[in-house]
């Protein structure tokens, strides 16, 4: 029996912006036998819901955190432990750490949250991005339409512990250059290629989701080197449905009851849509530039008859590099059918039940493919 | 890229912003300039708590000092305004619309009307509204009420420095007269608040805090000591939504009316005396449009019928507090028909 064996389960850190986090509901009871990645307890956090997933496996010996704690990144939810070691013991353990844990400071942990992004000149753009991790590896995730780099909250941090992990905001979203030149698909991976050659990135896993995917579909055709392996979840560029109802909902609307709708479409489960995602999409949207410049990427990559324009499934045999497509069978913006007859270099992943924003609703199913 | 700044700076980033964007914005009012004498000196001024400074530096004439004469400089821009500048025009003190009335509520707020829509009248005056500032009765009155009464004028009342700088855009884009009330203690308040220029809707509540069991409606510098309180009686187990009206006219009904369908009680915090305030007006809006969903009668938070006391101790009673606040909620919590 050592101390080593009990393992403290702690409010995890969902992306940079993350300082704290709400306790909605445990989802297994005290006694549990977790495996790696069980559903344990539901979190809230300002940004978006989630189901914290066991990282340890072992048995739940305690839940610390009631319902409603609102609670900082790094406080103890939990506490798992072999039934060897006795209740007193996981109090003694709970004690101590309790007595050891400093909360962050609200401050600084802000200074450390816009310390963690940076920024570059590329192509005549003003790119904001952020990079976790120092692994050899590089992986660079490219969002999709009216997205940033905060629809990486659940992908970056994990794919860092071996990589280094950039996540950029495209132009005309996040806080990127609104002022579009080239709004095309080719245009937008000119300039990914020139924030690749700005980072010195020689090669990299490329991972693009929604229109980030054809994004990263078309630097792999104009310039395979820079591409090592490609990714492509729910992804445009591979067949010409689209809904458009969406795209253009989106660019038009101002309303905070509409656009939880428009959000709602992204999931399978619409819950996870809560009212400050609902802000910040719209906060996004005021800002000087945006609508115009969504307006003008969106022609960039749909045509007058509210399909695809630009569509490289017929490409895709030539590519050198190993290339993954995911697709969650609920997609509503996007139909997971453009995954089905790719030829056969592409390596297809459907995952069951869930919507456009797979990364961010089936996290560590998305993060164990990229991953391997 | 977001960064923090004061609900001071946020303004003055606000002007600047759309100064440069927009040449037909101008500013005119006491001391927005500089007070007396040459460059250095006159540009150290920027008004009375330096709101506008370093802007004469930038763009020279368009901001303008002008006599101590409320009713000829507010006049004066109300002309302009109808002739193509957009000014900003800046009324040190909300307490001094006496002296300049007549030239915003029975001139500005009538033009589109009575020139069968013609005419248009883009003016934002920006004025210093509140109490807790030491500044005695006729420096500290919270008269946002009076203008909101006003059908032609668009009242808002920004709480913080993300909201101050989104609606002062929108306000100075805005083709209407508007009455702009910034609270004096908050112009040191902090935020994060992006570099870019962004625009926030006039009426539209924004929901600073979600709950089940009781709606606190409020807004201006009290949507903070609402905030306080909530967070107070949410260890109790009380469950506070708390709804920041940002602008009293236009007003979002629809924001109130959801949330108290939703809770079943009303507590309304205003700054103001209590008497034809926006605590009554909201008041009156949910009792007979949400009758049906309440269970306890309404709460109201206010100043008492007095003026703002010049003697600290008094001010600072005078003032609703957090504390008197949770007693409210309290009250509507325990209410058993």
């Amino acid at each position: 029996m050592s101390e080593s064996q009990i393992v403290a389960m702690t409010m995890p850190k969902w992306g940079l912006s993350m300082t704290e986090g709400k306790v909605m509901e445990w989802l297994v009871e005290e006694g549990t036998d977790l495996s790696l990645g069980d559903d344990v307890l539901d979190i809230e956090t300002e940004k978006i819901a989630n189901t914290f997933e066991a990282l340890d496996a072992g048995i739940l010996r305690r839940q610390v955190a009631d319902p409603e704690d609102v609670l900082p990144v790094g406080a103890l939810l939990g506490v798992i432990a072999p039934l060897e070691i006795t209740e007193d013991e996981v109090d003694a353990f709970i004690v101590t750490f309790l007595a050891n844990y400093v909360p962050p400071e609200p401050e600084e942990e802000q200074e450390e949250g816009s310390g963690g992004y940076e920024e570059l000149e590329a192509n005549g753009y003003h790119l904001r991005y952020s990079k976790m991790g120092t692994g050899d590896k590089v992986i660079l995730l490219v969002h999709g339409f009216g997205g940033d780099a905060d629809r990486w909250l659940f992908t970056q941090q994990p794919l860092s512990s071996n990589a280094t992990v950039y996540a950029l905001d495209l132009p005309g979203h996040g806080q990127s250059t609104k002022n579009i030149q080239d709004g095309s698909v080719e245009g937008l991976a000119k300039t990914v290629i020139a924030f690749m050659k700005a980072l010195d990135i020689g090669s990299a896993q490329l991972v693009g989701h929604s229109l980030g995917g054809a994004i990263a579909l078309k630097i792999a055709l104009i310039e395979p080197a820079l591409v090592s392996r490609l990714d492509l979840i729910a992804s445009a560029g591979l067949g010409p449905e689209i809904n458009n109802e969406y795209i253009q909902g989106f660019i038009s609307t101002d309303s905070r009851k509409e656009m939880k709708k428009l959000l709602q479409k992204l999931v399978a489960d619409p819950d996870l849509v809560n009212r400050s995602l609902v802000n910040d999409m719209l906060q996004f949207k005021r800002t000087d530039g945006v609508n115009a410049a969504l307006k003008t990427i969106s022609t960039g990559f749909i045509g007058a008859d509210g399909s695809q324009s630009d569509i490289m499934k017929e490409e895709l045999h030539q590519l050198p590099m190993p290339v993954r497509v995911i697709w969650g069978t609920k997609d509503e913006i996007i139909p997971s059918a453009h995954a089905e007859a790719l030829p056969p270099n592409v390596e297809v992943n459907f995952l069951d039940g869930y919507g456009h924003l797979v990364q961010l609703e089936a996290a560590s199913e998305v993060n164990a493919l990229l991953a391997s | 890229m977001a960064r923090k700044i004061t609900y001071q700076q946020a303004i003055n980033e606000a002007l600047d912003q759309e100064m440069a964007r927009d040449k037909s914005v101008i500013i005119m009012g006491e001391d927005v300039a500089g007070g007396s004498g040459g460059d250095g000196e006159m540009d150290a001024w920027g008004g009375v708590l330096g709101v506008t400074k370093g802007l004469w530096g930038k763009y020279g004439d368009r901001v303008m000092d002008t006599p101590i004469s409320e009713a000829g400089y507010v006049g004066a821009a109300v002309g302009a305004a109808t002739a193509g500048l957009r000014p900003v025009c800046e009324l040190m003190f909300i307490d001094f619309m006496g002296v300049c009335f007549d030239q915003i509520y029975n001139q500005a707020a009538k033009f589109r009307y009575m020139f069968g829509g013609k005419a248009e009248t883009p003016i934002v005056i920006r004025t210093m509204y509140g109490a807790g500032f030491r500044a005695a009765a006729q420096h500290s009155q919270c008269l946002y009420n009076m203008f909101t009464a006003v059908p032609g004028l668009k009242v808002v009342i920004p709480s913080s420095p993300y909201d101050v700088k989104g609606l002062l855009i929108q306000a100075m884009r805005d083709n209407d007269p508007v009455i702009f009330c910034e609270h004096k203690v908050l112009y040191t308040l902090e935020g994060d608040v992006p570099e870019e220029s962004y625009t926030i809707p006039f009426g539209e509540a924004n929901i600073v805090r979600e709950g089940n069991d009781v709606t606190i409606v409020t807004v201006g510098r009290m949507v903070h000591q609402a905030i306080e309180a909530a967070a107070t009686l949410a260890k109790e187990g009380v469950s506070c939504e708390v709804i920041d009206l940002r602008t009293t006219s236009p007003l979002d009904e629809e924001t109130i009316l959801e949330s108290v369908e939703n809770t079943g009680r009303l507590v309304v915090v205003d700054e103001s005396t209590p008497r034809c305030s926006i605590a009554t007006d909201i008041s009156a809006i949910v009792a007979q449009k949400a009758f049906g969903s309440l269970e306890a009668p309404i709460e109201m938070v206010t100043a008492p019928h007095t003026p703002v006391p010049f003697n600290g101790t008094l001010e600072d009673q005078y003032v609703p507090s957090p504390g008197k606040i949770a007693d409210a909620v309290k009250i509507v919590m325990g209410y058993k028909a």
